[in-house]
């Protein structure tokens, strides 16, 4: 790791406007010391990563609440592995089915947030994940 | 008064204080859910500045604080619009046929995001959400299908949609043609309010200067062909589920509604000739109080803007009239089957508002579209308030409370302060542009946020009273994963079957009239009885105009 702060790429994929969460998300992951790039919505998934990889992102976090992550979420992960960057860690969250969590993961999700997933946990979670993989 | 300030003088050092020494309130202070300060009581003397009849008034008279008609629900109740329409046009004709024999009264339609966005289904970008949050519309072909055997003289029909109003509506149009239904008889509403998809629901196609003028031909269309049409609901309820309180979500829909009447007026057209077709939408929030008083300010507000900055004459432009419906977010995911008890709630505060039209949410959005069953609920909650409950008795029951009065006059006087202050700026417009709306509204949202997280805000099932639960996922609406391939196929049949050289006249015909400035609508009606698709029409305005990109970050 040659950057001292952790670096989290915010975005929305495909057509979903829904961006109150993902905005609340970057707010207080910045607040939390992070090094947030919040790119908002209505992203192609080759935009998303092009920038992921430019910007040297520790995690890509992306938010969907209008149900078509299990169509875009295998596609993002293909496209990471196609471009050598699979060290990146999908983060997701919004409105996702639990049954849906084991099978988001099983393709290379890092971890799902579901909805009520208070911020403090988010930001927890990132900070002691990585120090887990970096030791 | 006199007599009421020394009781209530003498009572707050005796009794009162004696009593807090023994046991202190729940909390230093009290707020409502938009933090205005609550007192611990309310009386005549917080009412001391205000007159009956310039402040409040009588049902159907200005200034409208206690309701836009005469009689009210006593006269007709209001319409029961349950939101509806998901996968394909067929599914979509099936739930409102089902809707409507269980004697709901007016239709309400959703759209999928290609659709709103003006995408065809089989475009790479729409991968993933044909059909998913509403329903998938590429052609006239699947109009047809989703009203068939729906008579459109005898329905009334809302249409979220937005930034391609005008081809949805083309269609609609085009399908009562083919039903012998002329256009003047249609009766419904299209959405058509863009602005509030630059602030707040994201899906705007075009930059703000085109986006207006197809707002506006819609308006003026309809003026001259479909005069029982609402041109535009114009709309509340998202700027506050994207995080605005109560007062922001007034404010700003009120200063949407200006930039359009002005727009309109720029045009030619007589405010008191198209003011009365517009319609409004606020949303039903968790605070019953200031949800009420909410609704009874915007009508005297709304009123006050028409009369006095818009002068408007004619006293039906000085009518707010509204729909109104649960806003979603207050639905949680966790112990689902609370939220039967947030949408009697949603239900009770609309009625107490005084709406000419009602939704409910069902209980399970907090994780899907609402299933056939949760969908028929909510509109069973409705009907049981409204003959059950003696709500629908007597006009806006809640005038004349301490607290609700003085509530309402909060809210407006707030509201008009957020007014002046956009004015300030030069207009709605600009504070759109400047970011302004946007960071007033993300402010907002994170004092929500933050209050929930800290627990000062308890919400049952997410922060409290919290369960470990097994969830039966199975009984979840889920959308075929083959819906985009099905609607692709139908798409490609569609366009084999049309006559491809008229098809490409009408578009032809679109870009000469885009560029001479003309009223878009006869050309996109054209366009869409030959089955050009929505991609297609909305790529020409694309060709043309570009497409906004939001850079705003906050």
């Amino acid at each position: 790791m040659t950057q001292s702060k952790l670096r989290i790429l915010v975005s929305k994929l495909g057509l979903d406007g829904h961006d109150r969460g993902a905005k609340l998300i970057a707010h207080s992951l910045k607040q939390a010391g992070l090094d947030v790039i919040y790119l908002g919505i209505r992203h192609t998934i080759p935009e998303v990563i092009d920038l992921a990889i430019k910007k040297k992102v520790d995690y890509l976090g992306l938010s969907f609440l209008s149900g078509d992550h299990m169509t875009l979420v295998p596609r993002v992960i293909s496209e990471l592995k196609k471009r050598h960057a699979n060290d990146i860690r999908i983060i997701v969250g919004g409105i996702i089915l639990k049954k849906q969590v084991p099978e988001l993961k099983a393709m290379g999700v890092q971890k799902v947030f579901l909805p009520g997933t208070p911020l403090t946990e988010i930001e927890t979670y990132i900070k002691e994940s990585s120090i887990a993989q970096t030791a | 008064m006199n007599g009421i300030r020394q009781a209530s003088e003498r009572l707050q050092q005796t009794i009162l204080k004696d009593q807090l020494e023994r046991s202190p309130e729940r909390n230093d202070s009290f707020t409502s859910e938009s933090g205005i300060p609550v007192k611990r009581l309310y009386t005549p003397l917080d009412l001391e500045q205000a007159d009956y009849l310039s402040d409040i008034g009588f049902p159907g008279d200005y200034p409208y604080t206690r309701g836009v008609y005469p009689t009210m629900y006593r006269g007709r109740l209001w319409t029961t619009r349950m939101y509806a329409g998901f996968g394909t046009a067929e599914d979509t004709n099936q739930r409102f046929r089902y809707l409507l024999e269980g004697g709901m009264r007016g239709l309400s339609m959703a759209f999928d995001l290609p659709t709103q966005l003006g995408y065809d289904s089989d475009d790479p970008i729409a991968a993933g959400s044909v059909g998913r949050v509403g329903v998938a519309v590429d052609t006239l072909h699947d109009m047809e299908t989703i009203f068939e055997e729906i008579p459109l003289d005898q329905v009334s029909t809302s249409m979220t949609i937005n930034a391609p109003a005008t081809v949805l509506l083309a269609m609609y149009i085009a399908v009562a043609e083919k039903q012998g239904v002329p256009a003047e008889k249609l009766a419904g509403t299209t959405q058509n309010d863009i602005l509030k998809e630059f602030i707040a629901r994201g899906t705007y196609i075009f930059p703000p200067g085109p986006s207006m003028k197809l707002a506006m031909d819609v308006v003026e269309y309809c003026f001259k062909h479909l005069p029982k049409w609402n041109t535009m609901s114009i709309t509340g309820y998202h700027i506050r589920e994207a995080g605005a309180d109560a007062v922001q979500e007034l404010a700003f829909t009120l200063a949407n509604a200006i930039t359009y009447m002005e727009a309109a007026k720029s045009r030619g057209l007589d405010i008191d000739d198209f003011a009365s077709r517009l319609s409004y939408s606020l949303g039903c929030h968790r605070d019953l109080f200031e949800e009420v008083a909410k609704f009874r300010a915007s009508r005297r507000l709304f009123a006050k803007i028409m009369k006095e900055r818009l002068e408007a004459r004619n006293p039906k432009s000085y009518l707010f009239r509204t729909f109104s419906g649960s806003c979603g977010s207050t639905l949680v995911a966790q112990q689902p089957l609370n939220n039967t008890v947030r949408i009697t709630m949603h239900a009770l505060m609309a009625i107490l508002g005084g709406h000419q039209a009602i939704h409910t949410a069902s209980w399970d959005e907090g994780h899907a579209l609402p299933s056939e069953e949760a969908s028929k609920l909510s509109l069973r909650t409705q009907q049981i308030l409204a003959n059950e409950a003696g709500l629908c008795n007597t006009i806006d029951p809640l005038a004349g409370s301490y607290y609700v009065e003085s509530l309402t006059s909060e809210i407006e006087k707030r509201a008009a302060e957020y007014l002046q202050k956009i004015d300030e700026l030069g207009g709605m417009l600009n504070a759109i542009e400047s970011g302004y709306i946007a960071g007033e509204i993300q402010q907002s949202s994170l004092r929500l946020q933050q209050a929930i997280e800290s627990g000062e805000k308890v919400i049952v099932g997410v922060n409290e009273y919290i369960e470990d639960e097994p969830e039966d996922e199975d009984e979840y609406l889920q959308i075929d994963q083959d819906i985009d391939e099905q609607q692709s196929n139908r798409l490609a049949t569609v366009k084999a079957e049309r006559d491809s050289a008229s098809v490409k006249n009408a578009l032809e015909e679109l870009k000469k009239s885009i560029d001479s400035d003309e009223n878009l609508m006869p050309p996109i009606i054209e366009a869409v009885k030959c089955y050009a698709t929505v991609g297609e029409i909305c790529g020409v305005m694309r060709d043309k105009w570009g497409e906004f990109r939001d850079t705003s970050f906050s």
